[in-house]
């Protein structure tokens, strides 16, 4: 019987009824009284000297309080970045400024140049439209490896080179690595092009700032997955707001996907005008404006050779990749191509020599960060194509090729410096075998054939790192942050439960999973807790939702400031029972003594604590409310395999997923429903990937992909049923809860299965010379290849 | 969006005399110009909405001829056309989504003539003709090339009259980010011709493909076309989503595939 509460039972999400009957109170949702509207002036070019902004006109339009401009910010801080990677030469990577506002010249379309602020927005925008910016247009960088090639066009003028940085992993492994595929009995070599992405989350990104004089308040209200780390980077780097006078708050958030981790220059502009004009100010991004502002995702050019002995085993790994920085460093940029990717390159394999080179690149297109899965979907989706195309080069099954190599002792210490705890590949892998029906695939693929389409088959496993991360650890690699999380445990005095977590919940389904676990640790109702999150005025310092890491590192903190409840609770039945605490037991929401019938109700105990006329008050406080912080000791290592199969229209090129299976292990599961909807959400993104989405700019860094005209978004009828199973669990070996983390899974795992799939139907199809397509693999993509 | 002043005229006499004001611009179901509007694009003073003349409503069979009023919607065409003309029916069933059916207008999709608009190839193919408050066009009069058409300024597009093929079908090959069509080809079957209309692959709109159209005459059958000569990739339009070759490549696919399926 699967449970019906508590760790493992498939409750159903609490928060959906708000969000499906349109009670939720999401950001734009968020009017404070007697705010005013920004519109935002935006370069229309890629790169260009910024000769004079004329607002005159502007200002004196009805309605209008205020036009800014880049030299209003001369003397505020530029957007920081959280991560210094340091390159090859050991030396620090390059960071040029970020200004709120441009100044001196803009650097992509959709830099904001000036901002309007009046009292409607229909106002705001009527003036930005009479901002006169002249500007002197610039050659736009927009090729990588032409950036890095000449200096003559740069970015930025005052660093002398759009290289910001040239990185070697593990550097001292690069001429082992060199020799041992020059000597290897088989390399097999592949130039790739993760292809970029806009996040679109479903709500677009809001701000509104305000101020009270009297008390020199400042308040953001924000579309961030992370409020604390908005509210440090924004008061301490940007506007020198100290946080006893800064509350940042992010309510229902629709979506972030990573997008909305970054502190944003629209966010320091809001809370910097309110003070200016002691006026509340929103903004509200117009869809349009999301494409051009909202940091982008992957943007990786790849050459990638995987060395094999005789008998196929892998013996050396090389990777040279370039990474689109974008104009700016976003927030977390510079660690996403090295630290969530290089550590990642050895998969699920137990190849010896590894070297990862990347380069990142200035170039004059919109910031690039972290997206759903940030660097380990570039690190999988290349190694998984190497593999899969040296099996075909060698002749060999592509399951027995990857079996043969899988890391099979753990803990396992890889050459790209992470240790592994758990895992057990095999057992994914035979769980895919079986779930997807790989049997009788050969008869599917004959009805295909029946119907004039060509089916594939294409198989992956991945690995990826979560739970984010050892503070220490990640210190040493250059984070400027902390990466630990906090949990406040308060029990009211009637029992019920608000706990105010660090974790930011926009989707998730933290709000129903998170009081799972403490209602079983406790032997309560769920329907008892209650989850409080996205305000920095009433949750501990914590670092928020990203790289899976919300019930590993947030739930871990909940579970340790729970087990301090569950300890003083029991130090008061103990008082309450006259007995020994070291007798009294928990279970089923009710403390006892052990081999007696004494015992006293989970209720009568926390009513103790607030009323504590009977109460051990010489030994310990009244009330019942605990605080921890929970920093890992590792990363945690969902693994797991990926199948999918296409059919490929060969008069068209037209790709169609008709089936797709995950087997993943994500150690212990709190959710089954939840964790499945994760799943279906990666892998729809996945699919997205690799067949539909493309982020594409022209030599001149127009953005050519600008709406959704252009860009296209998975559909519903993109995406098939998605056979999920997490039944191998291999828990982590280091979180109290033993789980992994479930979030980017499927958006990593799926694009390599998509994309082998696409060329086993090709090849199978009589296409042979086709041994790679980049994504997105279009209609047209796959046509001009089988043309060949 | 720009402020504009919006009338709402029951007849087609009233919509006529409010569309004389200076810069004044008749609006359909909107699925085409709001989008426009929003993104400040343009900047017309005054809206005349047809949505609420009931006289441009209607799907009625005239003897051989199916007669569509100009402000009737993408929806109503797909339910109320299906027993008479399945090919047309089917073609507007697959415009947009239910929301942009349910607003837009086949007057609206005429007048606009996006280069990848649906009706207009199944209005080519058929040798319909565009009723307008003042006159009566024939298709091939009346598209003249991307969002270029025979309209004067101030001119409502009241009916289209499709003569009923025999047989036909609309394949459309959509674009996967927008699903208008990348190459769209209507192919519609008469006792005495041919008709077939290609859109989304031209530089100059929606055209007549006429060496299928005779080939197909003599013969109608998706085998009948091989040897003809497709329209050359010179012409046509090359984009983020496909080549001009493509393009090219896609006509003749789509056209035998129209033929396969005509019904
Ligand atoms: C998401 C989406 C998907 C779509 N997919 C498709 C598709 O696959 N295929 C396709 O063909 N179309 C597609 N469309 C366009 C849709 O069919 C529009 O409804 C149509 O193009 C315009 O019709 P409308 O009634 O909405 O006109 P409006 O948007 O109101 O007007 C369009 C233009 O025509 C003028 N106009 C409107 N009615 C008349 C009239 N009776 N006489 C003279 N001028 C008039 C207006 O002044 C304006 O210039 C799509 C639209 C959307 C939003």
């Amino acid at each position: 019987m699967p449970k019906d509460h508590g760790i493992g039972a498939s409750s159903k999400r609490r928060e959906d009824v708000r969000f499906l009957t349109g009670t939720g109170n999401y950001t734009d949702d968020i009017n404070v009284y007697g705010q005013a509207y920004v519109a935002f002036v935006r370069s229309d070019v890629a790169h260009g000297r910024i000769k004079s902004v004329d607002t005159a006109e502007a200002a004196a339009m009805p309605g209008v309080l205020r036009v800014f401009t880049g030299s209003d910010f001369e003397g505020v801080g530029s957007i920081p970045c959280g991560w210094q990677v340091t390159d090859r030469h050991g030396e620090p990577m390059k960071e040029p400024a970020h200004p709120v506002l441009a100044h001196g010249k803009v650097r992509h379309v959709g830099d904001p140049i000036a901002a309007v602020v009046a009292e409607t927005l229909q106002e705001a925008r009527d003036a930005a439209e009479a901002v006169m910016a002249d500007i002197e247009e610039l050659p736009a960088v927009v090729d990588m490896k032409a950036a890095v090639a000449s200096s003559d066009t740069l970015v930025h003028d005052d660093i002398g080179t759009n290289l910001c940085y040239d990185w070697g992993f593990v550097e001292d492994n690069r001429e082992a690595v060199d020799k041992a595929i020059s000597e290897a009995a088989h390399v097999t070599t592949l130039e790739l092009v993760n292809n970029r992405l806009v996040a679109n989350p479903m709500e677009p990104r809001v701000a509104v700032g305000s101020y009270e004089a009297a008390g020199d308040m400042s308040t953001l209200y924000t579309t961030s997955q992370n409020p604390h780390v908005i509210r440090l980077l924004m008061g301490a780097f940007v506007l020198g707001i100290p946080e006893h006078k800064l509350r940042v708050v992010a309510p229902d958030v629709g979506g972030g996907f990573g997008t909305k981790i970054f502190h944003y220059a629209e966010e320091a502009f809001c809370t910097f005008a309110a003070r200016a004009l002691k006026r509340p100010v929103k903004w509200t991004s117009t869809r349009s404006e999301a494409f051009m502002s909202d940091a982008h995702g992957r943007d990786h050019v790849t050459k990638i050779e995987l060395a094999l002995d005789k008998d196929h085993n892998f013996t050396a790994l090389r990777t040279e990749t370039y990474a689109n920085m974008g104009a700016y460093l976003s927030t977390f940029a510079p660690s996403v191509p090295t630290w969530l990717h290089g550590t990642l390159m050895a998969g699920n394999y137990k190849t010896p020599l590894i070297y990862v080179n990347v380069k990142a690149v200035f170039t004059n297109t919109v910031p690039v960060d972290a997206y759903r899965g940030a660097g380990r979907p570039e690190a999988t989706f290349q190694l998984e194509r190497v593999v899969d195309k040296a099996a075909r080069e060698l002749g060999v099954d592509p399951i027995e090729l990857r079996r043969k190599n899988f890391i099979t002792e753990f803990p396992y210490a890889t050459p790209v410096a992470v240790e592994y705890d758990t895992g057990d590949y095999n057992a994914t892998m035979d769980k895919l075998i079986e779930i997807a029906d790989l049997a009788n695939f050969e008869t599917r693929r004959k009805e295909s054939e029946g119907r004039g389409k060509l089916r594939g088959l294409g198989i992956n496993s991945y690995i990826e790192a979560c739970g984010i991360a050892p503070s220490n650890l990640v210190g040493q690699l250059g984070a400027r942050a902390g990466l630990y999380e906090s949990a406040t445990v308060r029990v009211n005095a009637t029992g019920s439960i608000s706990v105010m977590t660090g974790s930011h919940s926009h989707g998730q389904g933290h709000e129903t999973a998170f009081p799972q676990v403490v209602a079983e640790m406790l032997g309560i109702p769920e329907d008892m807790v209650e989850i409080v999150h996205g305000d920095t005025a009433n949750t501990p310092m914590g670092m928020g939702t990203y790289g899976s890491r919300s019930l590993a590192v947030g739930g871990s903190a909940m579970v340790r400031a729970t087990e301090k409840i569950i300890n003083k609770a029991k130090k008061i039945a103990a008082h309450l029972l006259e007995a020994s605490e070291a007798d009294i037991e928990l279970k089923d929401g009710a403390f006892s003594v052990a081999g007696t019938d004494k015992s006293v109700a989970w209720g009568d105990v926390t009513l103790a604590a607030y009323v504590p006329h009977n109460y051990p008050l010489e030994d310990i406080e009244p009330g019942l409310e605990e605080t921890a912080f929970y920093d890992p000791s590792n990363f945690t290592y969902p693994s797991g395999a990926y199948c999918c199969e296409v059919e490929v229209d060969p008069d068209t090129g037209k790709v169609d997923v008709v089936a797709f299976a995950a087997a993943d292990d994500f150690g212990n599961v709190v959710n089954p429903m939840i964790v499945e909807g994760q799943v279906h959400g990666g892998v729809a993104q996945g699919i997205g990937q690799a067949l539909l989405e493309n982020c594409a700019y022209d030599e001149t860094g127009q953005l050519l992909s600008a709406s959704y005209m252009d860009y296209a978004m998975p559909r519903a009828d993109n995406v098939p049923m998605v056979t999920v199973d997490h039944s191998c669990q291999t828990p982590c070996t280091h979180n109290p809860l033993g789980v992994k983390g479930c979030g980017e899974a499927g958006a990593i795992g799926s694009p390599p299965a998509v994309i082998n799939a696409v060329i086993d139907a090709l090849q199978s199809g009589g296409h042979t010379h086709v041994t790679h397509i980049d994504m997105p693999a279009t209609p047209n993509r796959v046509w001009a290849a089988m043309q060949g | 969006m720009y402020a504009f002043e919006i009338e709402r005229p029951t007849s087609v006499a009233d919509a006529v005399s409010a569309l004389s004001a200076d810069e004044a611009q008749p609006l359909g179901g909107g699925q085409t110009l709001i989008p426009t509007l929003k993104q400040r694009l343009a900047m017309p003073s005054k809206l005349v909405s047809l949505a609420g003349i009931e006289e441009m409503k209607y799907v009625r069979r005239d003897g051989d001829v199916l007669v569509i009023g100009g402000g009737t919607t993408h929806g109503r065409i797909a339910r109320e056309a299906a027993e008479h003309f399945p090919g047309l029916a089917a073609l507007a069933g697959k415009i947009g989504d239910p929301a942009v059916r349910n607003r837009g207008t086949i007057g609206g999709s005429i007048a606009n003539n996006d280069p990848s608009a649906c009706y207009p190839s199944a209005a080519m193919a058929c040798g319909a003709t565009i009723v307008t408050n003042s006159r009566e066009i024939a298709a091939d009069d009346y598209f003249q090339g991307m969002f270029t058409t025979a309209l004067e300024e101030g001119e409502i597009v009241t009916e289209v009259r499709f003569p009923i093929p025999e047989k036909s079908a609309y394949m459309k090959f959509e674009q996967i980010a927008s699903r208008f069509p990348l190459v769209g080809v209507f192919v519609a079957k008469f006792s005495d011709r041919v008709g077939v209309g290609v859109t989304g692959a031209s530089n100059d709109g929606v055209f007549r493909w006429t060496e299928a159209e005779e080939a197909l005459a003599g013969n109608f059958s998706a085998d009948a076309l091989s040897g003809v000569t497709a329209p050359p990739a010179s012409d046509m339009i090359a984009d983020l989503h496909g080549t001009a070759e493509y393009r090219a490549h896609l006509i003749p696919v789509m056209t035998r595939r129209g033929v396969a399926a005509a019904a």
